[in-house]
């Protein structure tokens, strides 16, 4: 089979001019002013209230909304494993099958839960308690993130709980662990993998999100991804629009390592 | 038995949760009333006007084109691309396996906008080859993904005992390896025949303002108020693919029924 390694050629050729050259012009035109000269100005507009703000309100809500997908996720992912259910495909096909109603029209119904007239006030009233005002707040995305990326911290943990071996549990159990030892020394543990997967999954599309706070933010609640999509589709300057992408992609890359730290840290803890 | 019936209960308010909006979306596309909070009485009229809307059938076309085109040429490019990254040594195959991560790690918009600044740096007109080539881009690592373990079950020794049976190497692939590896390779094409079907951000930067997608064409009328054949359309969709998952998992129950039967002849 060794002659075989032309067959990837088209795949190099196409992810070097569709991957490869696109992140270096984000780069260079994030490093550049309009005449071409060298400059980090770009970068440092994320330091101008407007932006900073934007972003700090991203980081922010997005780990409100990874940590809501966390605690919601991994009691569901224990207790479908607990199951035993033979047709894996069946559960991971339940929570897919949203993603097939479109995105945006998923969010927009969600206009219609948490409006102040909506289906959740008018539950509330029906049962004499006080009515929320969400929409168009940041808590209103947070529902928006947590319920458009909950699969995505469900699947993984689950992927990782339905390959721990029983053995495994029971011989904790037999060695005289009780439930919750167990769980904190081996399942938990075990589980890392799939929770760091989990937190990226969900982390990344909240923190660069610009669709979900458009549709439930009203323009009142900015993101940094509404900033820099206004810099590309409505003012046209791509220079700081590549700018702020830099400083989102540091971002995201310094989360990615410090979570990859945790993911080795974890798996050198399972050795013992 | 109250911590099995709380388990129950937990489950049951996740899917309440996911499933909500859904519901919501299927009861307006009943809607008499064209208002999105307001009950007007049950009418199919959506559903008879959807048919009539060519805006939305031709959104509608595109986006099926695109889905269907760009997970077909991303098949080919990725299975191609397994099969040759295969029959490399670690090092290489490392790299460009961490260069397939790029677009799936990445945010959906820094690879958005990225490519629309490739596009219009070389002054290529953005519209309908724009926005499949992005969505060829996007769709590759996730035949990749799904491949590649097939690859790696692969015994290599049916292969060879092909050959040493005097088939030609082509002949030996279609014959042994391609049957093996099928199941990946169906299952990269699905995975990204969705994820172009339901794609909005990236086509959102690199179709230009001559095509319209469902999906950019719903955020077009997020502020105006989205019409109501909208809600047809996709509860539409949605029953399809329910119906099309059922029938699919219920001929897979019965065919390992099958086999289970003939093991234990």
């Amino acid at each position: 089979m060794k002659s075989r390694k032309w067959l990837s050629f088209p795949y190099i050729i196409w992810m070097a001019i569709f991957i490869i050259i696109p992140l270096l012009m984000v780069i260079y035109y994030g490093l550049t002013t309009k005449d071409g000269t060298f400059t980090l100005d770009n970068l440092f507009l994320i330091a101008d209230p407007i932006n900073r703000n934007a972003l700090w309100l991203s980081i922010k809500l997005s780990v409100i909304s990874t940590l809501i997908c966390l605690v919601l996720a991994y009691p569901l992912a224990l207790i479908l494993n607990s199951m035993k259910l033979k047709n894996n495909s069946f559960i991971i096909l339940i929570f897919i099958l949203p993603m097939w109603m479109n995105f945006l029209l998923r969010t927009i119904a969600w206009q219609n839960i948490l409006e102040n007239t909506g289906v959740l006030n008018t539950l509330l009233k029906f049962l004499h308690l006080p009515t929320l005002e969400l929409i168009n707040t940041p808590a209103a995305i947070v529902f928006g993130m947590v319920y458009n990326f909950l699969p995505f911290m469900i699947l993984p943990i689950y992927n990782v709980l339905i390959k721990i071996s029983d053995d495994t549990i029971n011989a904790a159990r037999d060695l005289g662990a009780n439930y919750f030892q167990t769980f904190l020394k081996i399942i938990l543990p075990l589980s890392f993998p799939g929770i760091i997967s989990g937190i990226t999954m969900v982390f990344v599309p909240s923190l660069t999100t610009f669709v979900i706070s458009t549709i439930l933010g009203g323009s009142k609640v900015v993101l940094i991804g509404n900033v820099i999509e206004q810099q590309f589709k409505m003012i046209n300057n791509w220079h700081t629009g590549s700018g702020l992408s830099l400083v989102l992609m540091v971002f995201i890359l310094i989360s990615m390592a410090i979570l990859a730290k945790y993911d080795k840290e974890a798996e050198g803890k399972s050795v013992w | 038995m109250v911590k099995r019936f709380g388990q129950k209960v937990y489950i049951a308010l996740i899917l309440l949760f996911l499933y909500a909006p859904i519901f919501i979306l299927i009861v307006l596309s009943f809607n008499e009333s064209k208002s999105r909070s307001k009950w007007g009485g049950f009418t199919f009229k959506w559903y008879v006007e959807l048919f009539k809307n060519d805006n939305i059938m031709n959104a509608l076309y595109t986006t099926l084109i695109i889905a269907f085109l760009s997970a077909l040429i991303a098949t080919i490019i990725g299975t191609a691309a397994s099969i040759g990254m295969n029959s490399m040594k670690k090092v290489p195959r490392t790299i460009l396996m961490g260069i397939s991560n790029i677009p799936m790690l990445n945010a959906d918009i820094v690879t958005g906008i990225s490519l629309m600044v490739l596009f219009l740096a070389f002054n290529y007109t953005l519209g309908f080859s724009s926005v499949l080539m992005s969505h060829i881009t996007f769709n590759i690592p996730y035949v990749i993904l799904s491949v590649m373990p097939k690859l790696k079950q692969l015994n290599k020794n049916t292969y060879e005992a092909a050959l040493d049976l005097g088939a030609s190497p082509s002949y030996a692939f279609y014959k042994v390896v391609l049957p093996e590896i099928f199941p990946g390779v169906l299952s990269g094409f699905l995975l990204s025949f969705t994820m172009s079907l339901d794609d909005f951000v990236i086509t959102h930067f690199t179709r230009g303002n001559s095509i319209d997608t469902l999906s950019t064409k719903i955020y077009a009328e997020v502020r105006k108020g989205i019409k109501p054949e909208m809600y047809a359309l996709s509860t539409l969709l949605f029953t399809s693919v329910l119906i099309l998952l059922i029938i699919v998992n219920r001929r897979s129950d019965m065919m390992k029924h099958h086999e289970k039967n003939r093991a234990t002849k």
